[in-house]
């Protein structure tokens, strides 16, 4: 197939944005739907109070945060991918930057609204803000709540800033073409973009400082969630390795997400033309090293504890291993590594098709790791007379489904609203599109500049 | 030097009777739940007494063990509240400000003894019994956490009455409910910055264990016992 023209690369990526089927509203409808549904088991749970979920002593955590990190993880998708890959100066990243970098955005917002939605008092959240107040005392900055509080602000902010720079050409570009309420709406989000030599060194420059500020920033984001964990003296939470393994984790389900959420694109917006198998490829065989360091770090984590002996962490240890929760680590195994590993491995199961399946293994896995970390610890906690167990209700079940349904409108909304592929980052590379494009190859130097 | 409290349980003497946690119950406001929810692990005792067997059938053994908050010096509930609902008081108790509460559950999820209880509900008490309620304890709402606060209102009431007769406080003046309802005399509260307090005395004796000792937490009640659970050291 030919390299496409530059016109026919701004008609087919503008496309998604004139106008919806009918399959598209019928979605929006039903994630909508769920979304309602979410909110209205949320409110029930702020007049009932907290304790129609599930939660109970001695697991005083559950569902909601494991959803937490869960999303939280997610979101190391898009903004530490692409900022690495654009440091890399990785052509084939192009296409791929934005739909992660919107993940990270979108996942980030979401994760974020756990804290408080598994608060017992949700309509104080804001006594986390250090604002001076009648109360007279600051928030406490030794809690690792407080860290995260902060950590994920910062990298909500860095995040969005990442994400919108890149916009803002292609903004100007829909800016040009559209009338209407339309044109006035992007004409505000362009930012006056003309398109000079002197915008483009800025832009230039600051995109440049963004992948670099933002990748100590999602690295600390996901350490500090860890620690929120590693710095309770609560078994099998307690330990040193949980930084980079809680990182490691969230790229690893991060990538999987991209995956899952670039194969729908390619499906629903019809970008079989842009996002090619090599893309899938490449982010396959990196899917594939994140598999093999997770499986690293658990199989670490597990035997430093094993031969630790420590009775209270053997207890935690054999109820995940062989007791109880045992079907849920198996399981947890299974999707992370014996799943992806083979597919991802061989190169001829490493297809589209491949790579979605390892996906949605490891993203069903990773959900599970989250669970099994906080679960198992907290209803095994050293006196064995307060052992206890947790199941949770409809109301925590619905609020998680809500999420998923709300990532999938949010990222629905915005691939109908924005290119989902950057336009003139594209357009800056007309080989990166070609079928053959080696990954990480050189550019050659076609002229086309 | 301020006061600092503390307590010691003598399990030899213990025989698991349960009056220190209805005790507590009626001195502290502490709701009950129902059925129902007890049932799903809601059931607050800011005491509990906990039971483990020893041997094989027909040879066993019960023991008992009261559990309440061990007021440790490093707490592990303190730093990890963002809002410092949980803190540590002058006179070395773990204060919970109850109205600073946003009901993270952090520090019931660091204590390693289990002790801390959340109001998943709004309290409610079936008329009449609203009426013994203790004027002297506040009430919770619901999302608040709450724990033994060693019946820090008899505290505070005993240290203003030895003020306003202008002496100190007198060693054993001040019981909480549990120390007081307790049949066999096995609980012994007081001050243990005073040497010669009767708490500090039996602290210092060779029977002495702290529960979970090696976690580094510092509590403040300390257990007696002859034969040792933990290990011959203790004996």
């Amino acid at each position: 197939m030919a390299a496409k023209t530059p016109e026919q690369i701004t008609d087919d990526l503008l496309r998604p944005l004139q106008g919806a089927s009918g399959r598209y509203w019928s979605f929006l409808a039903l994630f909508g739907g769920v979304i309602v549904a979410a909110l209205c088991a949320f409110s029930w749970q702020v007049y009932a109070g907290i304790g129609v979920a599930g939660i109970r002593r001695p697991v005083f955590w559950g569902f909601y945060i494991t959803n937490f990190v869960f999303w939280i993880g997610l979101s190391h998708a898009g903004t530490l991918i692409s900022a690495i890959l654009r440091l890399a100066n990785a052509t084939w990243r192009r296409p791929v930057t934005r739909c992660a970098e919107v993940i990270t955005v979108f996942a980030l917002s979401i994760g974020a609204t756990f804290p408080i939605i598994h608060l017992g008092r949700p309509w104080l959240a804001f006594w986390l803000f250090p604002y001076p107040s009648e109360r007279g005392i600051w928030p406490n900055i030794r809690s690792p709540l407080l860290w995260d509080f902060f950590a994920i602000n910062t990298y909500l902010l860095g995040s969005v800033t990442f994400l919108l720079l890149p916009m803002i050409p292609d903004m100007a570009l829909i800016r040009d073409r559209a009338i209407g309420l339309r044109k006035k709406i992007y004409t505000i989000v362009a930012l006056g973009w003309r398109g000079t030599p002197k915008q483009w060194h800025r832009l230039e420059s600051a995109m440049q400082i963004m992948a670099v500020a933002v990748i100590p920033v999602a690295v600390s984001v996901h350490s500090i969630v860890s620690w929120d964990f590693a710095m309770a003296p609560v078994p099998a939470w307690h330990s040193t390795i949980f930084a980079p393994y809680f990182v490691c984790g969230a790229i690893f389900s991060g990538i999987a997400a991209l995956i899952i959420a670039m194969a729908l694109l390619r499906k629903f917006l019809h970008l079989e033309d842009y996002l090619l198998r090599i893309h899938f490829e490449n982010l396959g065989k990196l899917l594939l090293v994140m598999s093999l360091l997770w499986f690293y770090f658990v199989f670490a984590e597990r035997l430093t504890v094993w031969y630790g002996n420590d009775p209270s962490e053997m207890t935690v240890f054999w109820v995940t291993q062989t007791g109880s929760f045992s079907p849920l680590f198996w399981l947890m195994v299974v999707c992370n590594f014996v799943i992806p590993f083979p597919i991802l491995a061989i190169k001829k199961l490493r297809t589209i098709t491949g790579c979605v399946i390892a996906s949605i293994g490891v993203v069903i896995g990773m959900w599970l790791e989250r669970f099994l970390i906080i679960v198992p610890s907290l209803s095994h906690k050293y006196l064995p007379y307060s052992f206890g167990t947790y199941r949770p209700t409809w109301v925590e079940i619905t609020i998680t489904a809500g999420t998923f349904a709300g990532m999938a409108m949010l990222y629905m909304i915005f691939a109908k609203t924005v290119p989902i592929i950057s336009i003139w980052e594209l357009k800056a590379a007309p080989e990166a599109q070609s079928h053959h494009a080696p990954a990480l190859a050189p550019v050659p130097d076609s002229g086309a500049d | 030097m301020p006061h600092q409290w503390g307590m010691v349980i003598d399990l030899d003497r213990c025989t698991g009777c349960e009056a220190c946690v209805v005790a507590c119950h009626a001195e502290n406001n502490i709701s009950t739940v129902g059925e129902d929810q007890a049932s799903r692990g809601r059931a607050k005792h800011w005491i509990r007494v906990e039971r483990y067997f020893e041997g094989e059938f027909p040879d066993v053994k019960t023991k008992f063990m009261p559990v309440l908050c061990q007021q440790c010096d490093a707490a592990p509930c303190e730093p990890v509240c963002p809002t410092f609902a949980s803190y540590h008081t002058i006179e070395g108790l773990n204060g919970q400000v109850y109205n600073r509460c946003i009901g993270t559950r952090y520090c019931a999820n660091a204590c390693p003894y289990n002790v801390r209880f959340f109001n998943w509900y709004n309290p409610e008490w079936e008329k009449p019994l609203n009426l013994q309620l203790n004027p002297d304890v506040s009430l919770r709402e619901v999302g608040v956490m709450e724990k033994c606060t060693f019946c820090v209102q008899r505290i505070k009431a005993g240290e203003i009455q030895a003020e306003a007769e202008k002496r100190a406080v007198k060693d054993g003046e001040i019981q909480p409910a549990c120390v007081q309802s307790c049949p066999t005399t096995a609980m012994v509260f007081g001050d243990l910055s005073d040497p010669d307090s009767e708490v500090s005395r039996l602290a210092r004796g060779n029977r002495g264990i702290k529960l979970l000792g090696e976690l580094g937490t510092l509590p403040k009640v300390t257990y007696l016992q002859k034969d040792s659970w933990h290990g011959s050291e203790n004996a």
